[in-house]
């Protein structure tokens, strides 16, 4: 018994929060990550870019839900979720002919795309703070639990409860999703292979009639749908706020590098990896130490080894050990 | 038109502008633009000595300037009555704990063959001298937090002259620096990006929630000013009578004066390390810095050691920010890590570089004027264009009052547009480097 209350209480305090965020981060890092393969570039405006869909997306479902649509048990915002991408899609490519494009003509060195980007950034912030305001926003409607942690003790007759949130299981279906399909184009239709052969060796693809503003427009298509999904989830999972955004920077830069940059599973990878460390390390372990151990050896204080206002210290002190350790990340990446 | 010219009038349109605000809105406001401008000239400059000469993309600003800003208050300060005694002494040796155990963890690493066998020695050490860390610190944080929250609940400073804090803010800013650029360096330039914006996002963490240093959000306040403070000035007969003398009141001619003795201290800082930036910009050291950005390559091929030239002019950029930091703690006597904002304290210091002209110190400067003047008088000016646009609209209608509402965030949206619009149409800024 005492066993299983440990297991229970870790998976409701880290398993799956750690899976639900890991999802999120792995979804922002592939957007990362596919940026960088593709236009060579960080792209540090993609916290905002994940704000922007948010937005967009919570726009729609105030509008869906004044008119009284809903999905039931769903959230409304998964029926706005798809115009959210439109309005993210026409964002980017917006971004992409007036900004990046003159500098991609130019051949300009990667660092000035960066300080770009940051150009981009501070106007994609602007322009949601504008619309939509700096506050926290909470936009989830329809049921809030799959088991609620009471259902689940009176269930199994356990000490510990397991609360499983829809949003959690939400993200983690909407991920697999999307990273499914995402492998699928890559893999086996034209464009994602065209789009591979860019990212491996740019000059052998040009050779070969890859059309370059071709591969780079469908690139910033899947960023949009990628941006979206992730900035909705993690808006549905915890709250919409335009700041929240900006500091997710660091934990998805962090995934991406620990994957290795440009590379596509290195992003999932790094995203699970910075997440379950994030969760562990700022999670008190007393519940589940106390459970396991015996009555002599229980712990007296938290066994919090950080409190959670440090959660951006562990990605980054996660990214520096990568950076000394092996700078190209745990799969090979394209950065040296 | 020639440079020189140029570039003077440039200097006077700022100088006009400025003036301007002093004759339409307050003499009060305008020093207070000035001042600020010569702090952000000050940051400008660190960072043009990082990106300008050496082509290095810093965006930590915001973590050194609040560095400094602690430094004020570690060296500034008064020492807590009892806070030593209380819980001093064990912080102490936890730090040096901390220290010794990641000393121990690299010696390690370096004398160790490589195998499991280090790997395991390297985790031990480092999990284990956490755990030795936490136990010394706890308790002696939690002694310190208990005496008198109210006021205290911190360790305090030195109780040393508050001038001496500015240095120190760079030597604090340079440690900093060291650990990251040690990382980071030498490996994309992306990767110093990213790892200089979480040492900011960390430093900004650690001083909100590290309350026996820095009390946290709870703020630090009154920190020991290096020039007269307004209310002894008021008492004081002498100044009352020069400021009767100009035609003033005591309490406007106090404030004046204290913002313009700032503006002296603050002015004569910026000509040292203008002067001193010029001089090396014109050193063997910043040609050689300047060959370094321009082709990597070549100047390793010429014997130059280019990992530890962007080290050492990472950490003097990076140290002039502290200064300016620490500076400007001084200024508002107190230390508030809940404001420390990226936008505000990183990108708007890019953006002064960028518009001034990137590699050009001069350009820093015009450009730390310019831009602050613009940061400050954009929000004024958006609620005005806000109002004429919503002119026509209904009184009441919710657009409208979005619209007046929202006028506050105008200036991301401007300061954006200007960097892009200087990076596109005149990518050397308004000062080109020569």
């Amino acid at each position: 018994m005492e066993f299983l209350n440990a297991i229970v209480a870790l998976s409701n305090y880290v398993l799956i929060p750690g899976i639900a965020y890991g999802s999120q981060l792995a979804l922002g890092a592939l957007g990362v990550t596919l940026v960088y393969g593709i236009l060579r570039f960080s792209n540090f405006a993609h916290g905002d870019t994940m704000a922007f869909g948010a937005m967009v997306t919570i726009l729609f479902t105030w509008w869906f839900q004044s008119m009284g649509l809903s999905l039931g048990p769903l959230p409304t915002a998964l029926i706005a979720l798809p115009l959210g991408i439109l309005g993210t899609m026409g964002l980017l490519l917006l971004t992409d002919r007036f900004v990046y494009r003159f500098y991609r003509a130019q051949k300009a060195k990667p660092v000035i795309l960066v300080i770009v980007s940051l150009g981009v950034m501070f106007i994609m912030n602007g322009i949601v703070r504008f619309i939509i305001g700096a506050d926290d926003i909470n936009f989830l409607d329809g049921e809030r639990f799959i088991i609620s942690a009471r259902d689940f003790k009176t269930m199994t007759g356990l000490d510990e409860g397991l609360a499983f949130r829809t949003t959690q299981l939400i993200t983690i279906v909407t991920a697999m999703i999307i990273v499914a399909a995402l492998f699928w184009f890559l893999n086996k239709t034209r464009s994602g292979k065209s789009m591979r052969a860019y990212s491996d060796n740019e000059d052998l693809a040009l050779l070969s009639g890859i059309n370059p503003e071709r591969v780079v427009m469908i690139t910033w298509l899947i960023v949009a749908v990628l941006a979206t999904v992730a900035g909705v989830l993690y808006g549905l999972d915890k709250s919409f706020k335009p700041f929240t955004y900006f500091q997710l920077l660091l934990p998805i830069f962090a995934s991406a590098i620990v994957g290795g940059l440009g590379n596509p599973v290195g992003a999932i990878a790094g995203g699970f990896v910075i997440a379950f460390s994030e969760v562990t390390i700022t999670y008190a372990w007393k519940k589940v130490l106390g459970y396991l151990l015996p009555e002599s050896l229980e712990p007296s204080g938290l066994v919090q080894l950080l409190s959670t206002d440090y959660k951006f210290a562990v990605s980054f002190v996660i990214l520096l050990i990568v950076l000394l350790v092996k700078p190209t990340g745990l799969f090979k990446g394209q950065a040296v | 038109m020639s440079e020189g010219i140029r570039n003077t009038l440039l200097f006077l349109l700022v100088a006009g502008l400025i003036t301007y605000v002093g004759y339409a809105q307050s003499l009060n406001s305008a020093l207070l633009i000035i001042a600020m401008g010569l702090l952000s000239s000050i940051m400008a400059l660190g960072v043009n000595l990082q990106w300008g000469f050496a082509g290095l993309f810093n965006v930590g600003i915001m973590g050194f300037v609040a560095l400094g800003g602690l430094a004020a208050v570690l060296v500034g300060m008064p020492p807590t009555p009892g806070g030593f005694s209380a819980g001093g002494v064990g912080v102490l040796v936890a730090l040096l704990m901390g220290g010794a155990t990641i000393a121990a963890a690299v010696y390690a690493t370096k004398k160790m063959r490589k195998g499991w066998l280090r790997t395991v020695v390297v985790i031990v050490l480092l999990v284990g001298g956490f755990f030795v860390f936490r136990a010394l610190l706890d308790p002696s944080v939690a002694r310190i937090e208990e005496i008198n929250p109210a006021e205290y609940g911190y360790l305090g400073g030195l109780g040393w002259p508050v001038l001496l804090a500015w240095p120190v803010g760079g030597l604090f800013a340079a440690g900093a620096a060291w650990l990251i650029g040690k990382t980071a360096l030498g490996l994309r330039s992306d990767y110093l990006a990213i790892a200089t914006l979480g040492i900011a996002e960390i430093i900004i963490a650690v001083m909100k929630n590290e309350d026996w240093l820095t009390r946290g959000v709870k703020n630090v306040i009154g920190v020991p000013r290096p020039v007269p403070y307004e209310i002894d000035l008021q008492n004081d007969p002498s100044f009352v009578e020069r400021a009767a003398q100009l035609g003033m009141d005591p309490v406007e001619g106090s404030t004046l004066w204290v913002k313009f003795l700032y503006v002296l201290l603050f002015g004569a800082v910026l000509l040292i390390l203008l002067w001193m930036s010029q001089r090396a910009l014109h050193s063997p050291w910043g040609r050689m810095l300047r060959a370094i950005r321009d082709n990597e390559v070549a100047a390793e091929a010429m014997g130059k050691d280019v990992t530890a030239r962007h080290l050492q002019v990472f950490i003097l950029g990076s140290a002039v920010c502290g200064i300016a930091g620490a500076m400007m703690t001084t200024m508002d006597s107190q230390l508030t890590p809940g404001t420390y904002q990226p936008l505000r304290f990183t990108f708007l210091i890019w953006v002064m570089v960028i518009v001034g002209g990137s590699g050009n110190n001069f350009g820093a400067v015009l450009g730390g004027f310019l831009i602050w003047f613009l940061w400050v008088q954009v929000e004024p000016i958006g609620l005005w264009l806000m109002n004429v646009i919503t002119y026509g609209m209904a009184e009441g209608s919710p657009l409208k009052a979005h619209l007046i509402d929202s006028a506050a965030h105008m200036r991301l949206l401007t300061m954006g547009l200007v960097l892009l619009i200087v990076l596109r149409f005149s990518p050397r800024g308004l000062i080109p480097e020569k």
